[in-house]
């Protein structure tokens, strides 16, 4: 009778000792000793974050905290953090995905008090992303739909991104004077030129480097990246455009939220908010982004969303997975190019 | 000659066939990670913008872990499961038959789903997890947990067929002699599935090393702490941060998945079987009359 | 272990001669192994599809009826339903090609082309569609742009159930007698008859077999469509990428409701090729 190998004899309990020793293995979130900030963010700052958090750790009040950061599509990371995901830190795209977690009891209602502009962090304008030398010479908004130019934007039910570039774009048509049904038709026109829609604005900018579509439409921040980085693209700042804000708050569950809020501090504080103009956000900070000898360039006609009525009235006409205007434009489209 | 031409025709065919789909893309990708120079590769793997520059020393921790966890786990069961259906009659073995098949059919966002859906913060347990300061969805056992859902098949299917071709007779022959069932399934029962084992253990393996789908909903994509490979391959990719970098852990990968398949041939050559993967196209059942209807012929 | 050789005829009496708690304890393992096990399933498997079902029809079966009719998520089960069947019947073709070339053919190199036909079971996912966009992706060097289009999926999706079709065929080939196509030819059939009437019924299970695992594969893909695919609604949008989409936007019940469509569509083909395979194998009994 042959025995079992003795190499199988000593492996087999020796791996389920390996794996039960393994199971001990804490993930070093959720508060652990050690000092470490739990980060929920949108997809884009992955970057600067990183730039940001070395020089939050050579501050007493950064010292020895770690920030374990977590890029997604806003509206995902939102989801997840509903669901369950740790996070001492939230910072955001846009409000709605803020409000969803006070709803869920996750926020303060009272994160907007925070900071010098109502619980921003950082602000930015959309931007059309475009190859290098601009070949299809797009300048305005009238170029993304004019024949022939194939345009990249995420998906508005997971991003916020798409949701800004849609709220720039109704917007915009209505600054330059068309009537809401008229703003709706460039919309439907928009989307129906809309070649991928990947699910972060992150995802979004990364097709379009691999050489899909004429043009995506973007944070500005995250163009000023891509173009330090050395990719080969440039960008359009349309002169109808909106101001993008993007929220930040410390949760309610936060398992470390002294070190937290020293760190929300640090990043609305004037040394954070020159790192971050920097890295090419705008700072909400008055005074941040010359001190950084940086310039953002103002958009001739900008607007906030408030021109629009306020995100909770956008999110409910626009962005209402069944009834919203762009849900009801994409089955719409759908519908014509199913039979394809 | 017509017969020579058909032959050279098909085989043409094939390969043109398989080049298209397998061959070529995967040196393509070789080629593209590797093209700016060996350094160039290593620097953007380890080192992408934006990343912290242990991501990816993280990520193969964590797979490796993950892999150490799901997969002996499996393993186990997968045994006691074969063991089970192989040596008793119960009512609901064709069920528990069926059930064991089922991980396979079911996408793997749909597996994260489900496991969220029951262990998330708002799941069925998940107020019991939360009051306990468990925390699984978005951490390492969620991870193990997809990663052992999506692979559980494939030990059980492996092994099952090896202990319904050899019977119980050394096993009842130990038995009269006196062991006990611990002595009987170490020196009898194990030795004899060896190699059904090891079939089974390395496709669970390739399995858990390649997962991504369950572990994009359910992992939280922590950098440096719940990415696993596959995971921070992808954030490369799709976070725009380095599509060199990510090219490179891909081939990585690809390479480890070879590894996975030479260990499975040299395994598979000594036992004379052409193929492990058509051990698993058939069911048990049906691998008997089959090989019953060829011999027919 | 001792020289006793297994020519003893096993005692009658054998297992009562042995201490009692031995026998129990056999019966302990009998009971506590099985329950092991279907605990194991239960917290892994069973519950969270469970679970899966309950979230379903959380608003009843009108809300859950109302899920899979929606425009999106109807246009991407059909889609993906359609997408597996053409990318099935196209490698159980080019399987059985294969596995043939494999089994009756000779040349350099055939046993490197054998462990490449596997190479897609053993890659990850993400990793083979980035490896699928290299080539048919807007950056390839033959200008074939697929990605963003349903021929990409296609594409995508050959790929990963290419392994699950040659193998199911190839060892049913390489275990075939030859007599019956020798007999067949010598007495003046054409190989087109030969295969069609002599090779052909007796692979047909194991293509069958090959054609449901590939089918089951296609239809959750995910990870290797994820790019090539562009996720457009409507268009190469599969069921994969909607409940991911779904799930994202919070909207937890929907994603159930397609998800559960989705896996019984998957289950339901799949017992029906079940039962085809058994009415292919019994007439073999003559």
């Amino acid at each position: 009778m042959p025995r079992l190998p003795s190499v199988t004899r000593v492996l087999l309990p020796a791996a389920l000792l390996v794996s039960g020793l393994a199971c001990l293995i804490d993930v070093p979130s959720a508060g652990a000793a050690g000092g470490t900030i739990d980060l929920v963010a949108y997809s884009t700052p992955a970057a600067a974050y990183t730039a940001i958090d070395v020089a939050f750790s050579k501050y007493p009040a950064g010292a020895g905290i770690t920030v374990a950061g977590s890029y997604g599509p806003s509206g995902t990371q939102a989801t997840n953090v509903i669901n369950g995901q740790a996070a001492d830190v939230v910072n955001f795209s846009l409000e709605p995905d803020m409000e969803k977690l006070v709803q869920a009891g996750l926020v303060s209602p009272k994160w907007d008090a925070v900071g010098p502009d109502h619980g921003m962090v950082t602000d930015s304008v959309v931007v059309f992303i475009v190859r290098k030398g601009n070949p299809k010479h797009i300048t305005g908004w009238k170029d993304l739909v004019r024949s022939g130019v194939q345009v990249v934007t995420p998906n508005p039910f997971s991003s916020g991104s798409a949701r800004w570039n849609l709220a720039a774009a109704y917007g915009a048509e209505r600054k330059l004077g068309r009537t809401p049904a008229q703003a709706q038709a460039y919309l439907q026109a928009l989307l129906s030129h809309t070649v991928a829609q990947p699910s972060s604005a992150s995802a979004a900018l990364a097709t379009f480097l691999t050489g899909t579509g004429d043009v995506v439409l973007d944070y500005e921040d995250d163009a000023i990246a891509a173009i330090n980085k050395g990719d080969p693209i440039q960008y359009v700042i349309p002169p109808q455009d909106v101001l993008i804000e993007n929220p930040i708050a410390v949760t309610t569950h936060a398992a470390n939220p002294t070190a937290a809020r020293a760190f929300v501090k640090f990043l609305l504080s004037k040394k954070g908010q020159e790192l971050w103009a920097i890295e090419g956000y705008r700072p909400v900070l008055p005074g941040a982004a010359k001190a950084a000898s940086i310039t953002f360039p103002t958009p001739r006609q900008l607007f906030t969303i408030n021109y629009l009525g306020g995100w909770t009235k956008v999110e409910k006409t626009f962005f209402d997975p069944t009834t919203g205007i762009v849900a009801k434009i994409e089955e719409g489209l759908g519908q014509s190019t199913a039979s394809g | 000659m017509r017969r020579l031409f058909g032959r050279f025709g098909l085989r043409t065919t094939v390969l043109a066939y398989l080049a298209l789909l397998v061959i070529v893309p995967v040196g393509a990708i070789a080629y593209r990670a590797f093209a700016p120079g060996l350094g160039t590769a290593w620097h953007d793997l380890a080192n992408p913008s934006g990343a912290s520059s242990a991501g990816f020393f993280h990520a193969l921790i964590l797979t490796l872990v993950v892999a150490g966890i799901a997969v002996p786990f499996n393993a186990v069961f997968g045994v006691i499961a074969a063991l089970v259906l192989a040596r008793h009659r119960f009512p609901g073995a064709r069920l528990l038959d069926a059930v064991i098949d089922l991980p396979v059919a079911v996408s793997p966002v749909v597996v994260g789903l489900s496991l969220v859906l029951v262990y998330g913060r708002a799941g069925w347990f998940g107020g019991w997890l939360a009051a306990r300061g468990i925390q699984v969805i978005f951490s390492i056992p969620g991870i193990v947990m997809g990663s052992a859902f999506v692979s559980i098949p494939y030990v059980a299917r492996a092994v099952l067929p090896v202990l319904q071709e050899i019977g119980t007779d050394q096993e009842q022959a130990a038995a009269t002699l006196g062991a006990g069932p611990w002595q009987i399934f170490w020196r009898v029962t194990l030795p004899s599935i060896r190699w059904g084992l090891a079939y089974g253990v390395t496709l669970t393996t390739a399995r858990v090393l390649g997962e991504f789908g369950a572990l994009s909903v359910l992992a939280g994509n922590v950098v440096g702490h719940t990415q696993t490979l596959t995971l921070y391959v992808g954030y490369l990719f799709e976070g725009n941060l380095d599509t060199v970098g990510a090219d490179v852990g891909a081939v990585i990968l690809a390479v480890l998945a070879l590894c996975v398949l030479a260990v499975v041939s040299l395994a598979g050559s000594e036992k004379g079987s052409p193929s492990w993967l058509s051990r698993f196209a058939r069911s048990p059942r049906s691998s008997r009359t089959s090989s019953l209807s060829t011999t027919s012929l | 272990m001792a020289e006793t050789t297994l020519l003893e005829a096993p005692s009658a009496t054998g297992a009562s001669t042995a201490p009692r708690w031995r026998a129990s304890a056999r019966h302990a393992v009998g009971v506590v192994a099985p329950g092991t096990a279907v605990i194991y399933l239960s917290l892994l498997v069973l519950i969270p599809l469970a679970a899966l079902s309950v979230t379903a029809f959380h608003g009843g079966s009108s809300a859950f009826w109302a899920a899979v009719r929606d425009p999106e998520s109807w246009a991407a089960l059909k889609l993906t339903l359609l997408s597996a069947l053409v990318v099935v019947v196209l490698n159980t073709i080019a399987g059985t090609a294969i596995a043939w070339v494999l089994v009756r053919d000779q040349f350099v190199g055939k046993r490197l082309v054998s462990s490449l036909v596997d190479l897609p079971f053993a890659l990850p996912t993400i990793v083979a569609g980035l490896t699928l966009l290299t080539l048919y992706g807007p950056d390839s060097p033959f200008h074939l742009d697929a990605a963003g289009t349903r021929f990409g999926v296609w594409i995508a999706l050959a790929f990963v159930t290419l392994p699950f079709s040659v193998r199911a065929v190839q060892p049913v080939l390489a275990a075939l007698e030859r007599e019956a196509e020798e007999a067949a030819s010598s007495l003046g059939a054409g190989s087109p008859t030969v295969f069609r009437r002599i090779v052909l019924p007796s692979l047909a299970p194991a293509m069958l077999s090959g054609a449901m695992l590939a089918f089951a594969r296609a239809m959750g893909e995910y990870g290797s469509l994820l790019f090539i695919s562009g996720d457009r609604p409507f268009s190469t949008e599969v069921a994969s990428l909607r409940i991911f989409g779904l799930y994202e936007n919070g909207q937890n019940n929907e994603a159930a409701a397609v998800s559960l469509a989705l896996l019984s569509l998957s289950l339901v083909v799949l017992l029906l090729c079940g039962v085809l395979r058994r009415r292919l194998t019994r007439p073999e009994f003559g």
